[in-house]
């Protein structure tokens, strides 16, 4: 199969992946027992506030008719009106998107570079006390939840030796970096801490390899054999657990905003949840599925440029 | 660096008998490694501290005492301080630890148990089943999975009880793939082949002769699984979804501690140790087993 109907059909399966994660989140609110107007409604559902959500959310038609709403809606860009804000969902939401992805890919480049650090370093000192070292800081970072591991830098670089912001976001874009630079770093390390471990054996399985012998033989600087002719065949299989780790640093982000108080979807998200207003919960779980989506996508079309051996089948 | 320590061990030196075992192939010998042995003392210790709470403290870790708040760790009365509210901190991380515990073991039961068993049926049934549980696993695998178990707990409503339910629906995935990739490297093997030719029925040969060769993978991710459950129970009790105050839970003292972050630093700093220790020992008992196979 060549490269263009690989992609034709990778195409295909996410639009069925899309039009599942349609399915999921409506039948989320519609499937579950009970009513939905009176669970979305929770305290606050007194028989008239029922018929007008009922109402809103045209919860009197029937389940086609109301699947075919929410979706010809999203394929529109309609999200509904949120409950408590009494606002259109997509402004308040598309307004934030950028601020969230902004966050992760900060974490992703921070994390792509520590990873290579320490991953190599760990590699090419196997066995040492570096590599040991570095396993261990990693396994404790990666058992210890995100939002303590923020609090703890908040703690420690921002209060006590005021190295960086508290909290916020910045109005330029220096400060963006400079605000979001610990939360950046809190979800690097932990994503890092999947992908050393990965590295670090990919790394050193490769150097076993005969063309590295070979370049070594030849007389090429330890160096770009590593850099040149190691990293290079290593770096595949990682980039697949950088895909599959995407939804969890998705996951991550929207959380960590909440702890550096960073005004992305997360925080929009735990406050919806807290206010009960389930129009912009559904929007922002739209949203990351379809970031994740588009990533996995990504990941799997990049293997062809990492590797130009690799073939679709 | 299994191999070198094998290699030293085989080797006959001078002067030493032949046939002395280093400490790690005793170990080995007893399906052990250090690994493992390191994460099953610490959890052992975590158990351990879990059912003796009320025997290592003298304190309710509900009851408020506020002329006894803030106290700092290593005071004359309470090791690790008090908490705004005057509660022993040591008590609360204590008592903490039945909570977190409980969280690890029933967030992976019900997936481990039902995500293997589809994992089988899939992967040796094949056909219309397999291609419609697959298709339902790639739409869940789209959505990051902390937000997918908060959209359910948002409907549902916070509480342990729904943290438990929303685990159940989406958390059997990792197991489901991981035992039907396992299942279809067995299910043309000669054992399996035999079983059917004297007349094994379906459920037998999947449940007696498959399920005990290809469980093993999924075994070891329970460990993975448990860690995540904690540390996702801790994120939602923190964000105010998960336990409810005044119950101990590590992720919602955290929550609680983070306003006097400055005035007590302990507050948040020492249930995410509890947390970590944890999260360590667990995570050494998986990377034990996976070595183990």
């Amino acid at each position: 199969m060549g490269r263009a109907s690989y992609i034709r059909k990778r195409l295909i399966l996410s639009v069925f992946v899309l039009f599942g994660v349609t399915i999921v989140i409506f039948g989320m609110v519609h499937f579950l027992p009970g009513d939905p107007a009176t669970i979305l409604l929770g305290d606050r559902a007194t028989t008239q506030n029922i018929a007008a959500l009922r109402d809103q959310l045209g919860l009197n038609r029937s389940l086609p008719e109301q699947y075919w709403l929410f979706v010809s809606g999203l394929a529109q860009g309609q999200m509904g009106t949120s409950l408590t804000f009494h606002q259109p969902v997509r402004d308040m939401v598309l307004s934030r998107v950028p601020i969230s992805i902004g966050l992760a890919v900060y974490a992703m480049a921070l994390a792509a570079a520590i990873t290579l650090a320490f991953g190599l370093l760990a590699a090419v000192n196997k066995g040492r006390w570096i590599d040991q070292v570095i396993r261990v800081g990693f396994l404790f970072i990666l058992t210890t939840p995100s939002f303590w591991f923020g609090i703890l830098l908040i703690l420690v670089l921002s209060l006590g030796l005021k190295w960086f912001p508290v909290a916020g976001f910045g109005a330029t874009l220096q400060e963006h970096v400079w605000y979001l630079f610990l939360p950046a770093l809190t979800l690097s390390l932990q994503l890092s801490a999947v992908l050393i471990r990965n590295l670090r054996s990919q790394v050193i399985l490769t150097s076993r390899s005969d063309f590295v012998r070979t370049a070594r033989a030849k007389g090429l600087h330890e160096r770009l054999v590593l850099l040149r002719h190691v990293l290079r065949n290593a770096l595949l299989s990682t980039v697949t657990i950088f895909g599959l780790q995407f939804g969890f640093l998705v996951g991550g982000t929207l959380v960590i905003e909440t702890v550096f108080a960073v005004p992305g979807m997360g925080q929009l998200l735990f406050t919806s949840i807290t206010g009960r207003d389930y129009p912009v919960v559904q929007a922002i779980t739209v949203v990351s599925a379809i970031l994740v989506i588009i990533v996995n996508l990504l990941v799997d079309l990049s293997y062809s440029f990492l590797d130009p051996r690799v073939t679709y089948e | 660096m299994s191999e070198s320590v094998l290699d030293a061990g085989l080797r006959p030196r001078v002067g030493e008998p032949v046939l002395q075992l280093s400490f790690t192939m005793r170990l080995q010998k007893i399906g052990l490694n250090p690994t493992l042995l390191a994460g099953l003392l610490l959890l052992a210790l975590v158990v351990l501290v879990a059912i003796c709470a009320p025997l290592l403290t003298p304190y309710d870790p509900i009851v408020q005492k506020l002329d006894e708040a803030f106290q700092p760790p290593l005071s004359v009365n309470h090791i690790l301080g008090t908490d705004n509210f005057g509660r022993d901190v040591w008590s609360r991380i204590l008592y903490g630890t039945r909570l977190d515990l409980q969280i690890g073991v029933i967030s992976v039961l019900f997936p481990f148990v039902f995500g293997s068993l589809i994992g089988i049926a899939t992967g040796y049934l094949g056909g219309r089943l397999d291609t419609f549980f697959m298709r339902i696993v790639d739409v869940l695998m789209a959505f990051p999975f902390l937000i997918l178990v908060v959209a359910i707990m948002s409907i549902l409503g916070p509480g342990l009880g729904n943290l438990y339910i929303a685990f159940g629906l989406v958390g059997w995935i990792p197991y489901a793939r991981i035992t039907r990739g396992e299942t279809l490297a067995t299910r043309n093997l000669e054992y399996v082949h035999a079983a059917r030719t004297i007349g094994c029925t379906t459920p037998r040969i999947m449940l007696r002769h498959i399920l005990p060769n290809v469980i093993a993978p999924g075994l070891v991710y329970v460990f993975t699984g448990m860690v995540l459950a904690i540390l996702i129970g801790a994120t939602l009790s923190y964000l105010g979804l998960g336990t409810q105050p005044p119950t101990p839970e590590w992720g919602a003292m955290i929550a609680a501690g983070r306003q006097f972050l400055l005035q007590a630093w302990w507050l948040t700093a020492l249930p995410g140790f509890a947390l970590l220790v944890l999260g360590v020992a667990l995570s050494l008992i998986g990377d034990g087993l996976a070595d183990r196979q």
